[in-house]
């Protein structure tokens, strides 16, 4: 299981969790979901220190993060 | 692994209706937050007001009523009344509770209504398409104040909670802001002290939250945050303008945040 | 039946509201009902319920809302620029389809109007009032008595079709002194528990699946069947909550229609004209809405001629037309402005019929 799982059909791609990452392990993917919209995704795991900030600051509650 | 993040129960699994960006979103997960860890949700009745948050009860796992436009503190003074051992919360725009609904919120507040409101304030109509809002900034730009809001015409925003806290019967008012980790932290827990007031039969309590509207303000969410800091804040200070343990003084009112 | 005693109407239909199991009243002070808030403030207390003075009109009718819709048997008041601010909820509490009583005692209008009795809010009592498709349950008491009998089973008709119940009166019901007695047993620690709908909201306990009270149905296919619902329900009502009241109307060939506290001026008109040797009649609707369309449009088949008699320039007229569909001229005598109808009047123009039928319409209708 990664560290940040998104529900990548509900994400509406607004960018908030990839703008507070600390440590830039997400970015908006280059493909489209059923909404039209680009999702983010965990690009960099390793650097990923499971902050938790993504899930805060997702307006659409898409974003879980754990802790190995 | 062990869940750092997880999504609060007492909000529904299903997609909003709200813009990408949108805060209200953010304020959601806040409420359904301190519903789960003050373990409420048995008891919470909601009342969803008119504007972007109408469909709110469509969110939260609890039960709602949907008020008419700025009614929603009657609605809930009804609840309230009703059902004695219920924990009551309102969920307003600034349209609704800042303009049309501002005699309700301050007789609510008068009457110290043993509820809890959360006040979203974005500046703007959201749901009408961007229209002025009794908060809007001066010079703010909308598509009813094309020029910018001027206080010659329209006069200067209104500070809902530096208003409300000066009223005897409001046992808990605060102003956040959801635009940083570390606002909507600080966010959260004004949240969940407000429904401890009403848990504790303390009386009224009001959480203002600054929330942005990327849409109707034309920038994205990421740049919307940083206007509400730059401009919003200075104007709207953040803090706690009113908690149980501040005694009665003639200054009441007046922010120590 | 126990003891008569003499209670003003006001105080009268706070009572039997009381009785009938409300236990919540929201209101705001105005002429001439205020001694429904004031009996209500000094009442429900003692009877563990609660009084709140809201602070308009428009707070106090979304209060009833919450109350309404957690549940509770609420209760609101107000006279016509009361009720004209009250629009907006009472559109909300039937889109919701939620029970309550409404007491509305009719002052003259427009406007500020004055604060003598009239019956210029029929329009808006009985076709809606708010904006959108509903009907509200509507009686028309025309004493005291009957103002009491009426609330004892507002609630239980409000429940039975989801729909609010409003008593129409007007400044002299609720001003007048008459002899009441209640039912023996409907004391109010006596008022039946009511078990909890299954749509209130009061906390989803026990981990029950939520429920939302809402009038808001955006597609246009929902709102059109939810609309279709309300009617549904409302054409449930008149089929079985229907009243009227006929009083020597067996052989009568001049047919008085009225309602509420004209029907007592009719009444003694009536007796005035079978002195006279003029065989009157007089037909009061106790339900405005539902109107008995029927029951009205069978008895003036009989008839030579209807007059319908109103504290209004003509509102009633039009549903008394709509029953009678053309099988007896029509005939209006209407006072305005807080003016009650004078029986004299009344018997003159009810002579005038019986001897002539009705005369050209434009000419004899109009203010007495």
């Amino acid at each position: 299981m990664k560290k940040v799982v998104i529900d990548e059909a509900k994400c509406k791609g607004c960018g908030l969790c990839v703008h507070f990452c600390p440590k830039s392990a997400l970015a908006m993917a280059d493909r489209i979901n059923s909404r039209g919209y680009h999702p983010a995704e965990l690009v960099d795991e390793a650097s990923c220190i499971s902050c938790g900030i993504c899930g805060r600051v997702c307006p659409d509650a898409v974003i879980e993060v754990f802790k190995p | 692994m062990k869940q750092v993040y997880a999504v609060p129960k007492s909000l529904r699994p299903v997609p909003t209706h709200y813009c990408p960006g949108c805060t209200h979103g953010i304020i959601h997960k806040l409420v359904a937050d301190a519903i789960d860890e003050l373990g409420l949700r048995d008891r919470a009745v909601g009342v969803a007001s008119v504007g972007c948050s109408v469909f709110s009860y469509d969110y939260f796992d609890c039960d709602f009523q949907q008020a008419a436009h700025g009614r929603a503190p009657a609605v809930a003074t009804g609840i309230r009344r009703a059902v004695p051992d219920a924990i009551v919360f309102t969920y307003q725009g600034d349209g609704d509770l800042a303009s049309i609904g501002t005699a309700e919120i301050v007789h609510a507040a008068m009457r110290s209504e043993n509820i809890t409101v959360i006040f979203v304030n974005n500046a703007i109509y959201g749901m009408t398409g961007g229209q002025m809002a009794p908060t809007t900034l001066v010079g703010q730009k909308t598509t009813t104040s094309p020029r910018g809001r001027q206080p010659a015409l329209a006069g200067q925003p209104l500070r809902i909670a530096e208003m409300l806290a000066t009223i005897p019967g409001a046992t808990y008012v605060a102003r956040v802001s959801t635009t940083s980790p570390a606002h909507i932290a600080r966010a959260g827990r004004a949240i969940k002290k407000a429904f401890q007031v009403q848990a504790a039969g303390e009386g009224f309590s009001l959480v203002e939250c600054l929330s942005t509207c990327p849409t109707n303000w034309g920038m994205s969410p990421v740049d919307a945050m940083a206007w509400v800091e730059k401009n919003m804040i200075p104007y709207y200070p953040l803090g706690e303008f009113r908690t149980p343990e501040m005694p009665e003084t003639p200054e009441r009112g007046q922010a120590n945040g | 039946m126990a003891g008569r005693k003499l209670f003003k109407g006001n105080e009268a239909v706070a009572e039997a509201a009381i009785r009938a199991g409300c236990r919540f009243f929201f209101g705001y002070p105005i002429t001439p009902q205020n001694e429904i808030p004031e009996y209500m403030s000094r009442r429900l207390p003692e009877v563990g319920g609660t009084f709140v003075q809201a602070e308009s009109e428009v707070a106090a009718i979304n209060m009833v809302y919450g109350a309404a819709g957690a549940g509770a048997r609420v209760m609101t008041s107000s006279s016509s620029p009361g009720i004209s601010l009250k629009q907006e909820g009472i559109s909300y509490l039937a889109g919701a389809q939620l029970p309550c009583l409404i007491v509305n005692m009719v002052r003259g209008g427009p406007g500020l109007g004055g604060i003598a009795p009239a019956q210029s809010d029929y329009f808006q009592a009985t076709k809606g009032g708010g904006h959108g498709d509903y009907r509200l349950i509507v009686y028309a008491p025309a004493s005291v008595q009957e103002m009491v009998d009426l609330t004892l089973g507002a609630y239980d008709v409000a429940e039975r079709y989801r729909i609010p119940v409003m008593i129409l009166g007007d400044g002299v019901l609720g001003q007048m002194m008459e002899p009441v007695s209640f039912p023996e047993g409907s004391e109010p620690e006596n008022a039946p528990q009511r078990p909890e709908p299954e749509w209130a909201t009061r906390g989803a306990r026990g981990g029950r699946a939520p429920r939302i009270v809402s009038s808001i149905y955006l597609k246009p296919e929902e709102l059109y069947k939810h609309n279709l619902r309300l009617q549904e329900q409302f054409k449930r009502a008149e089929a079985a909550e229907t009243r009227y009241e006929e009083v020597r109307t067996d052989d009568a060939e001049v047919l008085l229609v009225a309602y509420g506290t004209t029907s007592r001026v009719c009444r003694s008109a009536v007796e005035k004209l079978r002195t006279a040797g003029v065989r009157a009649g007089l037909f009061r609707p106790i339900t405005v809405s539902p109107f008995p369309y029927k029951a009205l449009g069978e008895r003036a088949r009989q008839v030579k001629a209807v007059l319908t008699v109103e504290m209004s320039l003509g509102q009633m007229v039009d549903d008394v037309r709509i029953a009678v569909a053309g099988a007896a001229p029509v005939d209006f005598l209407g006072t305005t402005g807080g003016v009650v109808p004078k029986a004299a009047d009344i018997v003159e123009r009810a002579a005038a019929l019986a001897r002539h039928g009705a005369a050209d319409q434009a000419t004899r209708e109009g203010i007495s």
